[in-house]
């Protein structure tokens, strides 16, 4: 080994201890303090513990939180898988006029009509439905959001599978809706998991727009109940919020394991946000 | 919802791909589906994309035209007030502000940090070991993947005057990091949030680089930069382009800052998504806030336009 590419090793390494420190610091507390007789908001090496747990069993609103976005999650992708399942198969086998322009269209359009930036038009819409503070406008308008990037994605798997299966069902009788549920799904099995996942994921973590569409504490999620038990009220009970962050992030964290060792795609280009 | 422009970009150098694909479109409707069912199978879709996506940008514009109040007289019958909330918004010093730290908060944060430390990320896993690799890359994809209220709260904890883990560190006990640094406190949280799509994005580029041009530069002798200049970036350009396009697009519309510091101090935090959120929801100006959503509906359209015309020519 020459000088120079024992110093770019060292350097290599140097520079990748310093990313992994950087990384790693902040999670280290997610680590540690769900399981710490005492937590505290430095990271320590704890004094081992599931006491923590029962602060989170014991709050009203925890687990309740997280059945609502169990619920929220689980609603919106049953319409998203759905709706976009039939639209992306009926687009990727007929050929209707403008239909490039118009995925290209709505991809644009769900980039740029962003919760943030949607914020006020969102807000007033659910309004006037009369649908604030009620679960199905959050799910509506995350559906909504949603969809034009799960047809986008879903097209192309729905393209690479092979027709001749279809054929033969149609040659034997078999209806659209039937040829979809019983021939197309189980092939495109692997683009509806991934569209699924990232659903799920989607919904999961968000916190606008349940942030701004619901009023009562029952109803929340847990991203919106997670941020009430730092900001409301005195004191942060570190218990609580240490064990509950972890039983909160577990699922995603689950997932992105799952799917990572299962299909081998790791979250490529955008399959969060 | 701070929406996906898709892993298109994952393989650019995927033409072999396209005439297969191509083919597969155009050989037609097998299971007879006829143009009558296809948009019956559509229209729920588009109906729901409709109504909560489309008609709401649309809306805006028409709001913003309005003196629509969250409370009082103008809840019931908002009148008709021209262009006033536009130009007021415009004028509005507080309005200047916070897209000033829009600006740097998404130049620093994202076109800056997440690209070079993505890139550099993306670059040394070259030729690290496997194992450190993959242990490097889950920890930079858990920033990304954790939900924003959890992590919101791990980097106050962090950063907390008394107890927090930085200041045990580096023995500055005593500073309130969001209060005397706020924006460069979620510059380097967002730089931490969201590097790991332009690492993952670079690292398929990267891999997309013939070898031989590897070898070329290295008989030839060139070092790091040269090699960098001359056979990396002519490569990946194209990848370059769409992950700056992307990540400043996400950070614009980002609201997570708003867990940590909530606008403050004193506003010296109030990006955007979050100026709007306070006019708007919180002050109940849903008037001026419309317009202030349209105009950056209107900022994302242009950013969003110049990716999907970049999309398309690479696609053709």
């Amino acid at each position: 080994m020459t000088v120079r590419q024992s110093l770019g090793f060292i350097g290599r390494y140097l520079f990748i201890a310093f990313v992994l420190a950087f990384f790693a610091l902040p999670l280290l507390w997610l680590a540690s303090a769900p399981f710490d007789r005492a937590p505290s908001l430095a990271v320590s090496w704890p004094e081992f513990t599931l006491a923590n747990f029962r602060t989170l069993v014991d709050n009203p609103y925890a687990l309740e939180s997280l059945w609502n976005s169990v619920l929220l999650a689980a609603g919106t992708t049953a319409i998203v898988l759905v709706l976009a399942a039939l639209a992306s198969y009926a687009l990727s086998r007929v050929r209707i006029p403008g239909r490039d322009a118009l995925l290209y269209t709505l991809l644009l359009l769900s980039s740029v009509v962003t919760g943030t930036a949607a914020m006020v038009p969102t807000f007033l819409l659910i309004s006037e439905l009369g649908l604030i503070d009620r679960q199905l406008g959050v799910i509506l308008v995350l559906a909504g959001g949603l969809l034009p990037t799960a047809i986008f994605i879903l097209k192309d798997f729905m393209d690479s599978t092979p027709r001749s299966y279809e054929e033969s069902a149609r040659v034997y009788g078999a209806s659209s809706l039937q040829i979809l549920r019983h021939v197309v799904v189980p092939i495109a099995r692997p683009g509806l998991a991934t569209i699924s996942v990232w659903a799920v994921v989607q919904v999961w973590g968000n916190f606008l727009v349940p942030f701004i569409l619901l009023r009562s504490a029952d109803k929340r999620p847990a991203a919106v109940t997670m941020f009430t038990f730092y900001t409301e009220g005195g004191q942060p009970d570190l218990a609580l919020i240490s064990t509950f962050s972890l039983l909160f992030s577990i699922p995603v964290v689950a997932m992105y394991l799952f799917v990572n060792r299962r299909y081998g795609f790791r979250f490529h280009g955008g399959i969060k946000r | 919802m701070t929406a996906p422009l898709q892993q298109t970009d994952a393989a650019p150098a995927g033409q072999p791909e396209q005439p297969r694909r191509r083919t597969a479109v155009d050989d037609g409707d097998a299971a007879g589906l006829g143009r009558g069912r296809a948009a019956a199978f559509v229209a729920p879709a588009m109906l729901l994309i409709a109504v909560f996506l489309i008609f709401p940008a649309i809306w805006t514009l028409y709001l913003g035209l309005t003196n629509w109040r969250l409370t009082g007289l103008a809840a019931a019958e908002p009148e008709f007030v021209g262009a006033d909330n536009y130009l007021d918004a415009l004028n509005d010093p507080a309005f200047r502000t916070s897209l000033m730290l829009t600006l740097a908060f998404v130049f620093f944060s994202a076109v800056v940090g997440q690209s070079i430390l993505g890139f550099s990320l993306a670059w040394a896993f070259r030729r690290l070991r496997q194992g450190i690799r993959t242990v490097v890359e889950t920890v930079v994809l858990m920033a990304w993947i954790i939900p924003a209220s959890v992590i919101a709260f791990l980097w106050i904890a962090l950063l907390a005057r008394r107890d927090g883990t930085l200041n045990a560190l580096l023995g500055t006990e005593g500073t309130a990091w969001l209060l005397e640094y706020p924006m460069q406190s979620i510059i380097i949280f967002n730089i931490w949030n969201g590097t790991a799509f332009s690492m993952l994005l670079f690292s398929s580029a990267l891999a997309a680089v013939p070898p031989s041009q590897f070898e070329t530069a290295k008989m030839s002798g060139a070092g790091t930069l040269a090699t960098l200049r001359d056979v990396v970036f002519p490569n990946i350009r194209g990848h370059v382009l769409t992950n700056t396009l992307l990540i400043t697009l996400w950070t614009f519309n980002v609201f997570a800052p708003y867990l940590i510091t909530a606008g403050g101090p004193e506003g010296r935090t109030e990006i955007l998504g979050i100026y709007i959120y306070r006019v708007a929801l919180k002050e109940g100006a849903l008037g001026e806030g419309a317009a202030l959503s349209l105009i950056m509906i209107l900022i994302n359209l242009v950013v969003a336009s110049v990716y999907l015309r970049l999309l398309r020519e690479r696609k053709t």
